[in-house]
Parts: C-alpha cells; sequence; structure tokens
C-alpha cells in the first residue's frame, strides 16, 4: 500500500509543478502588460525612470526580503512585518534625539530596534502559534493591535517616561513626538556612500552591497539545520512533529527573523526617505511591500529572492507611472492615485485566492488519489480471492 | 457540599467561558461610568450619546450574524455591502428624491446592488472554504479602492454632491441636511431633559433584529446552523451547503447596505472614498465584546456588543479628558477592540473544515 502510494504521488507531483508555473507567471506578465502600456503615455523620460526605478529598489528590497522567511515556514504573507518597521522607527527616533549622525547612528538605530523585534517577535509569533490556518488574518490584526501600543509609547510615555530631550522632535505639550521626525543628519547616508553616477543615473552601490549580503545570508540560511527544519514544518507540521522538529519553536524562530530584519530594513527606507512620518511611516509598508513581492510571480506558500526584484521593478515601475498616465488619459491625477492603491489590493485578493483554491484542489486531488489507490487495492484483494 | 462546589465550578465555567479581555472591557466601562459624575461629566449625556450611536451601529453590527452562523467566519468583507448602501444613497438623492422619502429610496436602490455583489462575494467565498477571513478583508479593501475611482468617474451631476468648481467627481462628505437625516431617529423621539432617544432607529433595529433571530429558527436558519457547526453532517443531512452559505452571504452583504443608510441618518453625511475602508474592524470587534465567537453569534451578543463597544468609545474621551486632561481614547479604543479580535481568533474552534 504505501509503495502504491508512493508511486501515485510521483507523476501527480510533475503536473503540480507545471500548472503552477503557468498561473504563476500570470500576474508579473499582468504587470509587464499594465507597465508597457503605461510607461509611453506618462511620458517620463528614461533616464527619470530608471533613476526612480532603482532608487525604489534600493529602499524597499531589503524590507520585501525580510517577508521570505516566514513563508519558507508556511506561515503565509506576514502582515506582521509592520511590528518590525514600529521598531526600526522607534530606534531611529531615539538616535535622532541622542544627535548621533550618519552611518553610526543608522547602526546604533539597527542595534536598538533589534531587542524591540526580538520581543514583538516572540508574541508575534505565540499568538501565531495559537491560531494555526488564519495565521494570516491574526498577523494582520496584530499589526493594528501592536499599532495601539506604538502609539501609546510614542504618544504619551515618550517624553514623560522615556527621556527625549530635544524640542525638534517633541510635541509642543511637552511629551509625545512630532508628527515628522526629521533624519536630515541620516538622509540617504547609507546611499551616498560608494554612490556611483553612470550618465545621470544615481547607483546607490552601499545600499545594494547590504541587500546583496541580506539575499547571501537567506540562501545560506536556507541550507541550514534550521532552514531545512523550517521548510520540513512548512510543508507538513504533523509530519515535521514526527520528525523530532519543535514545531512552534521553529515557527516563533522564522517570524523573529523576519520582524528583526523588517526592522532593519525600515531603517534603510527611512534613511533614503529623509524624514519619519511618526504615526503612518509603517501603517502602509506591510501592505506595500506584499503587493511588490506578489507581483514579482510569488505566491502565498512560494516565494524566491527572484520574484522579490521582479516584484520590486514592476510594482514601483506600475506606481511611478500610473498617475502620470491617468492624468494624461482622464484629465484628473487622483484616478491614477487610486488606480495604483487598487492595483496594490487586487494583486493582494488574487495571490490569496489562487493560493486559496489551490489548496483546495491539491486536497480533493490527494483524497481522489487515495480512493483510487484503496480501490485498486480492493480490486487486487478480490481478484486474489 | 456537592452543590457548593458544582455552583463553584459553574460560576468558574462561566467566567471562562466569558473570557478575560471581554471581562476587562466590560469592567472599564463600568469604571467609566461610575467616574463620569466624581469627574464632572454629565451622565444623561453620556448616557444618551452612547443610545444614539448604538442606533446607528446597530445594523451594521447585525450584518455579522449569518455568516458567522454559516461557517463563514467574521464578514471582514463589510465594505462590500456597505458600498451597495452608498450606491443607493448618492443615486437617492441624484434622482432628486428629498426629504425622509429618499432613505425609502434609497434602500430599495442598494438592494439590488446588494444582491449582485453579494451573490459574487458569496460565489467566491464558496471556491476558498477555510481561508473566508482574509480574503473578505481583501475583497472589501478592492472594492473600496475600486469605488474610490468611480465616484470621481461616474456621472454623477447632483450640485449637492459633486465638487462645486469641477462641477463633477463625489465630495469626500455630503451632508444630508434636506434629504434622509434623522429619517428613522427622528420617528416617535423622545427627549427628557438631556436625553434624546431615537425611538424610530432603535424600533427598525428591533425589527430587523427580530427578523433574523426568527430567520434563525426557521427550517433554513437552523440548516445555516448546522451548516456552521458541522458542514459534513450537514451534507450527510441533504443539505446543500454551498447555496446556504450563499444565502447567508447575500443577508450580510444586505444588512450592511442598510446598516450604513441607518448610519448615515443619524450621523447626518454620506462618507465616500476611504471612509468605509476600516468600517468592517469596529463592527467585528463589538460583536466579539458582545460574547460572539469566530464560529457562533447570536442576537443578544450584538445588542450587548455594540452598547458595551460604543459605550468605550464615547466614553473614554470625555472621562479621560476630564480626569487626567489626556486624551488617550485613540490608543484605548485601538488596544481593546484589536485586542478583542486576536484573542477571538486565537481560541480553538470547534467546526474544523
Amino acid at each position: 500500500m504505501n509503495e502504491k502510494m508512493s508511486n501515485f504521488q510521483i507523476p501527480s507531483k510533475g503536473g503540480k509543478e507545471n500548472r503552477f508555473s503557468l498561473s504563476q507567471a500570470s500576474v508579473p506578465l499582468m504587470f509587464i502588460l499594465i507597465c508597457a502600456l503605461c510607461i509611453p503615455i506618462a511620458g517620463l523620460s528614461p533616464s527619470y525612470l530608471i533613476n526612480e526605478i532603482i532608487t525604489r529598489m534600493g529602499r524597499n528590497s531589503f524590507l520585501i526580503l525580510s517577508l521570505l522567511i516566514p513563508i519558507m515556514a508556511g506561515m503565509g504573507l506576514n502582515f506582521g512585518m509592520t511590528l518590525g518597521a514600529m521598531a526600526g522607527e522607534i530606534g531611529l527616533i531615539l538616535v535622532s534625539d541622542w544627535q548621533i549622525v550618519g552611518i553610526p547612528g543608522m547602526i546604533l538605530a539597527a542595534i536598538v530596534s533589534v531587542p524591540i523585534s526580538v520581543l514583538l517577535g516572540v508574541f508575534c509569533g505565540n499568538i501565531l502559534n495559537k491560531a494555526k490556518g488564519r495565521e494570516m488574518i491574526t498577523s494582520y490584526i496584530m499589526s493594528f493591535f501592536v499599532n495601539g501600543i506604538y502609539l501609546l509609547v510614542v504618544l504619551y510615555l515618550m517624553g514623560s517616561v522615556i527621556p527625549i530631550k530635544h524640542g525638534s522632535i517633541k510635541l509642543p505639550r511637552g511629551y509625545g513626538i512630532r508628527n515628522t521626525v526629521s533624519l536630515l543628519s541620516m538622509r540617504q547616508k547609507l546611499d551616498n556612500l560608494l554612490a556611483i553616477n553612470v550618465s545621470g543615473i544615481k547607483i546607490p552601490v552601499a545600499t545594494f552591497i547590504v541587500i546583496a549580503l541580506l539575499c547571501l545570508f537567506i540562501v545560506w540560511f536556507r541550507r541550514t539545520k534550521l532552514g531545512q527544519d523550517m521548510r520540513a514544518v512548512g510543508q507538513d507540521m504533523e509530519v515535521a512533529r514526527d520528525a523530532g522538529i519543535d514545531v512552534e519553536r521553529t515557527r516563533i524562530i522564522s517570524i523573529v527573523m523576519s520582524t528583526v530584519l523588517a526592522g532593519i530594513g525600515m531603517i534603510i527606507y527611512l534613511q533614503n526617505m529623509g524624514n519619519i512620518a511618526t504615526y503612518s511611516s509603517h501603517s502602509q509598508i506591510g501592505m506595500f511591500c506584499i503587493a511588490a513581492l506578489l507581483v514579482g510571480g510569488a505566491s502565498v506558500d512560494k516565494a524566491s529572492i527572484g520574484n522579490v526584484f521582479l516584484g520590486v521593478i514592476l510594482f514601483h515601475t506600475m506606481f511611478i507611472v500610473a498617475p502620470r498616465a491617468g492624468a494624461y488619459i482622464t484629465g484628473d491625477s487622483m484616478i491614477g492615485e487610486y488606480f495604483r492603491v487598487f492595483m496594490s489590493y487586487a494583486v493582494i485578493t488574487i495571490a490569496l485566492i489562487m493560493y486559496e483554491t489551490k489548496k483546495r484542489r491539491d486536497k480533493s486531488q490527494t483524497g481522489k488519489e487515495l480512493a483510487a489507490a484503496q480501490q485498486a487495492e480492493e480490486a487486487e484483494a478480490g481478484k486474489e480471492a | 457540599m456537592t452543590e457548593n462546589t458544582t455552583m463553584k465550578n459553574r460560576v468558574v465555567e462561566a467566567l471562562k467561558d466569558f473570557g478575560l479581555p471581554r471581562l476587562i472591557i466590560t469592567g472599564f466601562l463600568l469604571l467609566l461610568l461610575i467616574m463620569a459624575p466624581i469627574v464632572g461629566a454629565d451622565l444623561p449625556t453620556q448616557i444618551s450619546n452612547i443610545i444614539n450611536r448604538f442606533s446607528w451601529n446597530g445594523i451594521l453590527v447585525l450584518a455579522m450574524v449569518p455568516m458567522v452562523h454559516s461557517g463563514c467566519g467574521l464578514n471582514f468583507g463589510l465594505p462590500l455591502g456597505i458600498i451597495s448602501g452608498l450606491l443607493g444613497a448618492t443615486m437617492s438623492i441624484e434622482f432628486g428624491f428629498t426629504g425622509a422619502f429618499s432613505f425609502v429610496v434609497a434602500a430599495l436602490i442598494a438592494t439590488p446592488f446588494a444582491l449582485i455583489l453579494g451573490v459574487l462575494y458569496g460565489w467566491l467565498l464558496n471556491r476558498i472554504k477555510g481561508g473566508e477571513m482574509m480574503i473578505a478583508t481583501y475583497v472589501g479593501f478592492s472594492s473600496v479602492s475600486l469605488m474610490c475611482m468611480m465616484w470621481l468617474l461616474l456621472p454623477y451631476h447632483s450640485p449637492t454632491m459633486v465638487w462645486g468648481l469641477a462641477g463633477k467627481g463625489m465630495r469626500t462628505t455630503i451632508s444630508l441636511e434636506g434629504y434622509y437625516i434623522g429619517a428613522l431617529a427622528d420617528i416617535l423621539k423622545i427627549e427628557i431633559g438631556n436625553i434624546s432617544i431615537p425611538t424610530g432607529s432603535i424600533l427598525f433595529f428591533a425589527l430587523l433584529a427580530f427578523a433574523i433571530w426568527a430567520f434563525l429558527h426557521t427550517k433554513t436558519g437552523t440548516a445555516m446552523t448546522a451548516v456552521g457547526s458541522n458542514p459534513a453532517y450537514a451534507k450527510a443531512a441533504g443539505i446543500n451547503v454551498d447555496k446556504i452559505r450563499m444565502l447567508s452571504v447575500v443577508m450580510s452583504t444586505w444588512l450592511a447596505a442598510i446598516g450604513i443608510l441607518v448610519y448615515e441618518q443619524g450621523f447626518g453625511f454620506i462618507q465616500l472614498y476611504m471612509a468605509p475602508f476600516y468600517m468592517a474592524l469596529p463592527a467585528v470587534s463589538a460583536i466579539l465584546i458582545g460574547g460572539a465567537s469566530v464560529n457562533k453569534a447570536t442576537i443578544m451578543n450584538v445588542i450587548v456588543g455594540t452598547i458595551l463597544f460604543q459605550g468605550i468609545v464615547t466614553m473614554t474621551p470625555t472621562v479621560m479628558n476630564n480626569m487626567i486632561h489626556m486624551d488617550m481614547s485613540e490608543v484605548i479604543r485601538v488596544i481593546a477592540s484589536m485586542g478583542m479580535i486576536l484573542f477571538a481568533l486565537t481560541r480553538k474552534t470547534e467546526a474544523k473544515r
């Protein structure tokens, strides 16, 4: 019986792969089409466009890469990456109050953010372990819940309990942080380090080196014992448990790693922007990063580094050209703004639907195969009798 | 002795059933009610506020019930129904109806939209059983952002609704003065001193709540509960699971459409564009605070939950401000409501699909 089942599974697996790649390619193809249509209409100069795309690649790639590890562990799209983003912001706020500038300031901010990220990640991981099967909605609500705590800390505790000295970042009432915190002393410090100029296009080499290091880390991590464990957990929790893997702990580690990386990613993101919108910088970040990853052809249960970069390029090209193209077609610039927001949500919706239908189809397929195997077995048994 | 322990056990059981977060929230509201007169807030005004806000939000919370019953989980896709309501509201004004009658027309126009969108939404949810809540959230988001474009593009011309200068594109907020403001609330309105009770709205809520309660006790309604608590058993009993789920989704969507109209007639404004975006979350947390879980909800949960949730929303700003001159209401509201949803999501549920 056992032998038979494995015989059954081998051909069906190959079939699945084929169907998978086809449906996976559909979203990037659609975006290539949209970009191809919008770029000529928007009428932006190629050098401007390329410059913008490269800037945004440097700005966002690190954040998006932080999503890969929970996907590996089968926990879906980590909407809770916002938690890390908040930790990163707290780090930056504190460091800019201590007036430590430039790259050392960024590194210190990262150091400050890590323990906060770890704490939040452990908390989030524990909650998600209690909500297996609905990790995504739970991590999504989680981001709102922690946003409430973030508000409490930043709006009430900073300046009253946590010492904040400088009036430029404190609200006039004496406690709480202003709506925007200027990061002038750190603005694009990483981007400008080793930056090279190729015919008017600025390439932030140092940022790309950091991103490349993270990519290498992820590639290496996949091969470690822990990485293998995560993949096993992602494939089948029960089997992994039987194989002696501590499923709960592995899942928590994957969320902690994602949160820590998101915190560092947020610091890279904000040094490029040059200021922190204290109460809104993090709120949309999860959504845009997830949308970009999915545009790159990732799905809820499978994502690679290639998806990240393809996604950043396609998604942000759409982001740059849509408002201009929309304004040209309809005469109203708001249409394009709403269009790109709509596309972000639509692409996430479609990816989620595809994932769930595929999951159901696979389930019924396995059921059918099992039934067929059983029937064959019975028929054989009948013959023998 | 044995009786005593069983009593004690029963109390402990009841408390466990009630849940710690719920206990904290109820305790917090009671504390606020006690504190209000001490710190000098006007209690009658506060109570009147709670009653009024209950009448605005009640039906939106009620819209959760059918989908929870059929096992589709919490309806995070509420904005879809709200959009149907908004289409009804704006079209009613566009076609030139005024006064309280425009409310009736708005409800009539909203209904076919709600039915069509509900059927599509239900069809989608039937294809992705088990992942309803996440997809519902994003169906809501996509539809709201799609409508943002539509509000700019649809050919509305009524001068009360479009931007004055451009002559096209809807305003973000539309006043209902002269239209159906207070259409229900002013029926049999009772005013004693500082307290005003919108009897009409409350009666309308009671009517719909009774209708849902009665429906859940019909044959189809019982079938719906069966589908929610054990789909395999329901299927074996000859119930068409997909059809029942579809019905529940359509009901939820329609209730949301009517709910937003009732909300608007109390609030006095139609809010377009991104306004419906996060409207599902307060409704979800309200019904959970009222004692519902991901797959169990009663009309009583709706009533208790809406009163508790709106109580906290209205009471905290005034009481806190009077007490410590610090408005922490937003933070408390976010932590309490999101904490409640998190708590509900982490509970083990009986129905496994």
